[in-house]
């Protein structure tokens, strides 16, 4: 038995250890968000939070994240995972959508922890994930667009209080 | 794929196809003539519903609620381009629907009422075709059903029909009004109107405008399904031990380990390799690993990379297949003083699409179910219809968004024909066959590698004089299903743009020759102009600089009678500040091309770096589609164009060694990374004209900009693909 914790939700599961934890979001809990792609953490699709950090699910073995808080793109509410969405909308970033879980994934990650981020940064921060439609110029912009929103929604708050 | 628009006129009587056009003649009870282009429209109501949800049926791309959702059935596959927002905004336009209310399920496979008018009576996305062939089908759809409203309401509301009016999803007459919902029951029942009247453009509320996707909602929250995302009751996973080269066979087959590895159902052996079925991926895949096999590779290629490309140069320096000649290139280039020469090499790529191919399929006695995204489901039908020994009506497709595709779906004696073949073995059982990425590198139908030999010339006064071109690649249809397609003695897509171009050039001749290479090919977003542009626009930007003229003014003048070409080359020179001074290492390239009926320039901007690297800054690209249906959907599908042009161009290549591919991941065959995109400006020319595709146009111009830019920055040609990071 390997015990996990996915959004939030803790789990027993009866699985070959070995298994890598895409497969478990995927086969087992039939949490689909979560893309394959390459199978070797080369294209991002299968990106999910392991403690808040962005960790590729198809090169992780199951009983390496037993310990950990598992975030997939089903389980996201924070306030950076919405301002990324609502930007990922706004500006119609998406074209066969595919990689985008894990677009999103990423992003979100960088702006929890960069609530500021240069193109430059950008580009650092999302180079392991690929988009063979190209979506990058529009996912640059969203980013932007999103840390611009939670800038705001912070200041607000900041001067209510 | 525009050499599908060339009809079915040639088609061998024998080939799958000419069997699929006699049977849907048949079906459709049109014998004789062919529908293509006759802007067949279907508005009777089918004798089952549409799609999926229940719902009033207007006809078949079009049904209402009562509570007022307006659902369009979208007859192509959604693979990115936008179908799901395009299409839709035909059909709302003309119903007068408000954008909110509108919503889409995918077609099944039904090639009577869901045919590529373009293709004639064959399902099917490619060409750039979607919105181009349904242009005034789904306008019609749409205005017939805002007709059977009015009736419904005048009838209800005792007025005279002509008088009511259709509006933001509101029916009204006076004082009288209503939403679309009241009136469906009685509305969807009348007849339907035969010549329902369109609108006037000026009265356009949607097309045109920017209105969001209507795909953006579902694909940023990881609920969009796919086929990799298909859960049914009892299904199994199935991966397939492939030989290590196309065209390798079994020749002895030991199953004991895979077959006693847990979780795995059963191993079966299919006609292209052997597979694991098992309860789930990891199983499949580990059992898979446990499989001994000896493979038959007597029929593989044997040959390298650079021993294809010495056998394609040797080709292209005899005489091939003469299909263009316009005044006498040979005579000029003889008399010229000056002969420009250019040998160029363009080597083989692979789709790539993050989701590797994958197809789910159950087998019954008498019908056989799918789910996948299919980009050909009358193709497919008929394939599936063959190995389970069902008619091709007989197989049922449930259509789901692709994880892009870029032509990769559109292909025959493939996947979806392993996947039928796994699950003949184990009727009554779901099986969904997936390939992982290193069996998707390795079964990938390749854009064609390809050698083009030029000569050019410029006269005394600096005009284009002559141009003799030679391209040399591998058909990609010879040897298919799609053979009867080719017309004459040459695949077209071997010279496509080149023989048709748009250059006026008065002694031009063109010619070509198929070479025959053991590997499988396949239309690769934009197919022949994916390379053929980057050849053209380059040699042009030759005989410019031999000209001594400025590569903008050198192509007006060879454009002159081309004002669609003048016009995307002029925004596009004028927004990128041609002839402008640049910062210092920065260099400008332009190139103009037409594919799919859509003209598109672009001006790449190029830094090239102390360390000799180099790095593309800046795009500007102008494109003329006609009516511009979504703007900021064509904005996309240019971006993406580009990206996936400039990805090519920079640094994908298959290659080969000793026949056998490279390449197997993301670490060998390697897309573009967002560090390495550059900023997109994209303008649309204004038109009234029918529009045509964007899906694929954005592409064919970027290698030949930025190659530009770089012969603008060296002097040195650039005749090789892929150019690297290096000058």
């Amino acid at each position: 038995m390997i015990s996990l914790t996915i959004n939030g939700k803790k789990q027993e599961l009866d699985i070959d250890p070995d298994t890598p934890l895409l497969w478990v979001l995927r086969d087992e809990l039939h949490m689909t968000g979560t893309k394959l792609g390459c199978g070797m953490a080369l294209c991002g699709a299968c990106t999910v939070h392991m403690d808040g950090t962005p960790v590729r699910s198809c090169s992780i073995p199951v009983s390496a994240v037993a310990n950990a808080n598992i975030q997939t793109i089903e389980g996201m509410n924070s306030v950076a995972f919405q301002a990324v969405q609502k930007a990922w909308r706004d500006l119609d970033v998406v074209q066969c959508g595919y990689c985008q879980s894990g677009q999103i994934m990423s992003a979100t990650a960088l702006l929890q922890t960069n609530k500021k981020p240069t193109d430059e940064q950008i580009d650092a921060a999302m180079s392991g994930n690929l988009c063979r439609c190209a979506t990058y110029h529009r996912i640059r912009n969203a980013i932007h667009q999103a840390a611009d929103a939670i800038g705001k929604t912070a200041s607000t708050v900041g001067g209510k209080a | 794929m525009n050499f599908l628009n060339k009809q079915f006129a040639t088609i061998d009587k024998n080939s799958p196809l000419e069997l699929s056009r006699r049977q849907f003649l048949q079906a459709t009870g049109v014998g004789g003539g062919l529908l293509v282009g006759s802007g067949f429209i279907s508005l009777t109501i089918p004798a089952d519903a549409a799609t999926v949800s229940d719902a009033p049926v207007f006809n078949a791309f079009l049904k209402i609620t009562p509570d007022n959702n307006v659902i369009v059935a979208i007859k192509h596959m959604d693979m990115g381009q936008g179908v799901s927002t395009g299409l839709t905004t035909l059909i709302a336009e003309e119903l007068g629907a408000r954008w909110d209310q509108i919503q889409f399920e995918f077609a099944p496979a039904d090639a009577t009422r869901y045919n590529n008018l373009f293709w004639g009576p064959t399902q099917g996305t490619g060409g750039s075709s979607s919105i181009a062939n349904s242009w005034q089908q789904l306008r019609t759809a749409g205005a017939a059903a805002r007709e059977m409203l009015q009736a419904a309401a005048a009838a209800e509301w005792k007025v005279p029909q002509a008088e009511v009016q259709i509006k933001n999803g509101v029916v009204s007459h006076g004082k009288h009004s209503s939403e679309f919902g009241v009136l469906v029951a009685t509305a969807s029942t009348l007849p339907a109107p035969q010549k329902p009247v369109l609108k006037d453009p000026k009265d356009f509320q949607l097309i045109g405008k920017k209105i969001p996707r209507k795909d953006s909602a579902d694909k940023t929250n990881g609920t969009a399904i796919y086929t990799q995302d298909i859960q049914l009751p009892g299904m199994l996973t199935a991966l397939v031990a492939y030989p290590p080269q196309l065209f390798g066979k079994a020749k002895k087959v030991d199953v004991a380990k895979a077959k006693a590895s847990p979780g795995v159902i059963a191993v079966v052996e299919i006609p292209r390799g052997v597979a694991v079925v098992a309860e789930n991926f990891w199983a499949a895949n580990k059992a898979r690993k446990l499989l001994a096999i000896e493979w038959d590779l007597s029929a593989c290629e044997t040959r390298s990379s650079d021993e294809l490309f010495a056998a394609c140069h040797e080709a292209a320096s005899k005489t091939g297949h003469i299909v263009k000649n316009t005044g006498d290139a040979s005579a000029a280039l003889k008399k010229s003083e000056q002969v420009i020469e250019a040998k160029y090499e363009i080597p083989y790529l692979a789709h790539a699409a993050i989701e590797p191919l994958n197809c789910v399929v159950k087998v019954d006695k008498n019908q056989c179910e799918m789910w996948f995204a299919s980009q050909m489901p009358t193709i497919d039908q008929m394939e599936v219809g063959k190995v389970t020994g069902l008619k091709p009506e007989q197989v049922k497709i449930n259509s789901l968004y692709a994880g892009g595709s870029f032509g990769r779906r559109a292909c025959a004696g493939d996947y979806v024909v392993d996947a039928a073949q796994i699950a003949k073995q184990l009727p009554g059982r779901a099986i969904k066959m997936v390939w992982t990425r290193e069996d998707e590198i390795l079964n990938a139908r390749y854009r064609p590698m390809a050698v083009h030999h030029l000569r050019g010339a410029v006269s005394p006064d600096g005009k284009a004089l002559a141009w003799q071109h030679h391209a040399v690649a591998q058909s990609i249809m010879r040897g298919t299903p799609f053979e009867g397609m080719i017309q004459g003695p040459l695949d077209n897509s071997i010279v496509e743009g080149v023989n048709d171009m748009h250059y006026a050039i008065p002694n031009l001749q063109v010619q070509g020759t198929e070479i025959p290479i053991k590997i499988s090919t396949l239309w690769w977003r934009s197919v022949g102009h994916s390379g053929n542009a980057f050849v053209i626009e380059t040699f042009i930007d030759q005989l410019a600089k031999s000209a001594k003229k400025d590569p903008v003014a050198f192509r007006r003048e060879l454009l002159a009678n081309e004002p669609r070409a003048l016009g995307v080359l002029n925004l596009a020179a004028e927004k990128a500040n041609w002839g402008k001074p640049l910062a210092a290492g920065v260099s400008r390239g332009i190139a103009v091309h037409k594919s799919f009926g859509t003209w598109v320039a672009q001006v790449a901007e190029v830094r090239i770096n102390a360390d000799k690297t180099f790095n593309v800054e800046r795009v500007v690209c102008a494109v003329d589609c006609g009516v511009a249906v979504n703007p900021d959907v064509i904005a996309a599908q240019m971006e993406g164009g580009i990206g996936m042009g400039l990805s090519a161009a920079l640094g994908e290549a298959i290659t080969l060694k000793n026949g056998v591919v490279e390449q197997t991941n993301y670490h060998t065959y390697t897309p573009l990374r967002i560090d390495s995109m550059p900023k997109v400006e994209v303008h649309i020319v204004p038109s009234a004209e029918a529009p045509t595709g964007v899906g694929e146009p954005g592409l064919p111009p970027i290698a030949g900009a930025v190659g530009n830019a770089l012969f603008a920055a060296t002097g040195k040609p650039v005749t090789k693909l892929p150019l690297g990071n290096k000058v």
